[in-house]
């Protein structure tokens, strides 16, 4: 017994083999090219950190100096390495050295390039040792204080100034949170650098910076110890600087990160060949790191109609799924997002939403989840949203639902106030605690609501997703597939920022990492 | 005009009953409980009852709170400004703009600046509507081009031009720090910079929007919560026909 779905399983195998061949229709491309992002990743994950000339992050400089040069098709790394080896000097120092205008990395006479991998090489190396004890320290923790059962209660802070945010974030776990998640400040999806240092002014989020992900670490081990559990803590890569900030949560042992392969692209208007770019390497680096990462399908029941379009949620699910796959990333760290946001007033509603929740668990029965709880539908009657989240909070239990996003009663009102968020935590607990194993309980009547439902579902997926595939990802994007959203291959944000890769064009993180390298 | 003093009910006329809920720094215990009875009383609660409290941990303690309000006021003093509309559905909206108007009606809509939630937006424009009641689209006498989340002022106004509008409809729902107030004006700014805001019948809707708020702002009109777009086509339609000198 089980709330087991019967659906035609080979609908979830067609489906699958869908998204795999629609992202290999465009992984050639994510291939052939870099970004300026990808490449900035790259030097802070040579260690360099700080600012130069006008408070412009290094790496920004460094990389700007090698676009500059024209000589971004080779990357960052072979003149950064060239100038370390032929000065005989750290990452660090060549980036400070150009930071302060005294070194152009394109005029750097040229050592053999065997050695200048070989450079390249030995410093990644160091770097994915340190990400690799970073692992090491996690499930250290985690087998030392055992895991609690999912669904593991999500909770956001998000005050603007990072040492409230470690109070609140300390006072979250205390109450019950499993996981934190620090909002970014508002738009920093659409800055071109990611800031550096601690920072205490924020725009309805703290900005993620290398520091802050330090502090509030360091925040969330203090109150693991004193709990007796291990606090996760999550921020936000997708945007612009999607690699640089995934590469930063991979060095700072973040937990999990929302890093969705068309989430900057729908909701950010970035271009989609950046973030299509972008995302290659993020993943990468995450799935290295072992973050589980957050995608973001939830976001398209905002702004289309969650009864209606919930076929695109799970299309999505596949194509991010696929994505992830192509990064390296295993099943066990994508955390496939959806949402519960079909209107209260929906006859049999929740038998809908249970129908979806348990469709997506089906698909992919690896995947950690992320479920998200109702925002369109919940209003100024907090009594009533209480009892819509206490909806939610019972289908996220009684359909195995993983990483749970806590939902609150003011949530169509303002960010929570210290009750708003103890009352949304008692609600989810009591629910939880309530029907633990409701799951086990319950078989699906055949051919009822639920079975029919989830299979309508499954296969108006498959017929979108081969719609897609026919057309293509980047077309199907432009047509208003997602959110009914529609965004073209030239518009939006960031495509200056998309370099065709020359012959010469070496990433020692993909070399070591993807190509097999020596680990 | 006669005073009409009024008092909440709660299920005797003039009881006063009121709820509330709040924390308070302080430990859980005797004096925070005092604590929160005198915070009530001195907010001129009386027969005030603690129903629950309860230990937020660090200090804090949560409290649910009844009392009876001792203060009345005086609805007959109140003047609050409101959309002057008629109540007329998709079909007499149709019908009436056809007869009297003689043409098609226009109308551009946005959720401007940063903000990505288009959910008011979508429930007054989209073919679906809200409630049950059609969004402006299914309208046979309305042309509408929604423009989506995240568009900048100046973009939507050069769209305003470009199709010759008749309605501009803004729809701001997250707000930081009063952020949709400054968008807002800005784009009452380019309107006039381009001479066009006598042109346009100049809308904004949202959760936070009033029709007071709106006009302060220089919009014509607000809708606030709960509008259903029969409400916002009947409001232009009449404007337009008042602007045409048609009496209804």
């Amino acid at each position: 017994m089980a709330l087991k779905l019967r659906v035609d399983d080979k609908l979830i195998v067609r489906a699958r083999e869908a998204a795999h061949r629609i992202t290999g229709e465009v992984q050639g491309f994510i291939e052939q090219h870099t970004t300026t992002s990808t490449e900035r990743a790259v030097i802070r994950l040579f260690g360099v950190e700080g600012k130069g000339l006008d408070d412009v992050p290094l790496p920004n400089l460094v990389v700007e100096n090698i676009q500059d040069g024209g000589g971004l098709d080779k990357g960052a790394s072979y003149w950064v390495c060239n100038a370390m080896a032929q000065h005989s000097l750290s990452a660090q120092e060549v980036a400070q050295a150009v930071g302060q205008g005294k070194l152009d990395l394109i005029k750097v006479a040229q050592a053999d390039e065997g050695r200048i991998r070989e450079t390249a090489h030995l410093i990644a190396r160091e770097t994915l040792d340190r990400i690799a004890r970073n692992r090491q320290t996690r499930s250290g923790f985690i087998n030392q204080w055992g895991e609690r059962p999912a669904p593991w209660l999500y909770i956001i802070v998000a005050t603007g100034n990072i040492y409230e945010d470690v109070i609140q974030a300390q006072n979250a776990a205390r109450q019950g949170a499993d996981v934190i998640a620090v909002i970014r400040s508002t738009a920093q999806s659409l800055l071109d650098y990611v800031p550096e240092g601690a920072t205490t002014e924020g725009f309805a989020g703290t900005y993620a910076t290398q520091e802050n992900f330090r502090i509030m670490r360091r925040a969330l081990d203090e109150v693991s110890e004193e709990l007796g559990r291990y606090v996760r803590l999550t921020n936000y890569a997708s945007g612009l600087c999607m690699p640089e900030i995934a590469a930063l949560g991979a060095v700072e042992r973040l937990d999990m990160m929302l890093s969705d392969s068309m989430y900057g692209i729908l909701f950010r208007d970035i271009n989609m060949k950046r973030t299509l770019v972008d995302q290659h390497f993020a993943r990468m680096m995450q799935a290295q790191a072992g973050i589980i990462i957050n995608t973001g399908e939830d976001n398209y029941l905002t702004t289309d109609d969650a009864y209606e379009a919930a076929n695109t949620v799970l299309a999505s699910q596949f194509i991010n799924e696929q994505f992830a796959h192509r990064s390296g990333m295993p099943d066990e760290l994508i955390g496939l997002g959806h949402a519960f946001e079909m209107d209260p007033r929906q006859e049999d509603g929740l038998l809908y939403e249970m129908a979806d929740a348990l469709l997506s668990r089906h698909c992919f029965p690896k995947a950690p989840l992320k479920y998200m709880p109702p925002t369109r539908h919940m209003t100024g009657n907090i009594f009533m949203g209480h009892l819509m989240d206490a909806m939610f909070n019972l289908t996220s239990v009684a359909t195995n639902q993983h990483i749970h996003l806590i939902g609150v009663l003011t949530e169509a009102i303002h960010t929570p106030l210290l009750h708003d968020r103890a009352l949304a935590i008692e609600n989810a607990r009591y629910v939880f605690g309530y029907a633990r194993h409701f799951f086990e309980e319950f078989d699906l009547k055949k051919g009822g609501l639920i079975e029919t439902r989830a299979n309508d579902v499954l296969q108006q997926s498959v017929d979108l997703l081969e719609h897609i595939e026919h057309v293509g990802l980047m077309t199907a994007i432009s047509e208003g597939t997602f959110g009914r959203v529609r965004r073209m291959p030239t518009s939006g944000k960031g495509l200056d920022g998309v370099v065709a890769k020359g012959p010469q064009h070496f990433n020692p993180f993909f070399d070591l990492i993807l190509k097999g390298g020596e680990r | 005009m006669e005073p009409n003093w009024v008092k909440p009910y709660g299920d005797t006329t003039n009881d006063g009953a009121m709820q509330l809920s709040f924390t308070l720094p302080v430990k859980n215990g005797g004096v925070a409980r005092e604590a929160a009875k005198r915070l009530c009383e001195s907010m001129n609660l009386e027969n005030v009852q603690i129903v629950h409290q309860k230990d937020l941990g660090g200090g804090y303690t949560f409290f649910v709170v009844y009392g009876r309000c001792t203060q009345a006021v005086d609805i007959a003093d109140i003047h609050v400004p409101e959309v002057q509309a008629p109540s007329w559905d998709m079909h007499q909206v149709n019908t009436i703009a056809h007869e009297k108007l003689g043409r098609k009606i226009t109308v551009v809509g946005a959720c401007t600046g940063t903000d990505a939630h288009t959910v008011g937006l979508d429930a007054i424009l989209n073919m679906k509507g809200f409630h049950g009641n059609y969004g402006l689209e299914r309208y046979s006498e309305f042309i509408v081009y929604n423009l989506g989340s995240q568009v900048p002022n100046e973009t939507l106004v050069a769209k305003a031009i470009e199709v010759n509008a008749d309605a501009i409809l803004v729809s701001q729902v997250v707000t930081q720090k009063n952020i949709h107030l400054s968008n807002l004006t800005q784009l009452v700014d380019l309107l006039e910079a381009e001479g066009l805001r006598d042109k346009v019948i100049l809308i904004t809707g949202g959760p936070r929007i009033t029709h007071e708020l709106a006009v302060e702002l220089g919009y014509d009109a607000g809708f606030g919560p709960g509008t259903v777009p029969s409400e916002v086509a009947s409001y232009v339609l009449k404007e337009l026909l008042g602007r045409k000198g048609v009496i209804i």
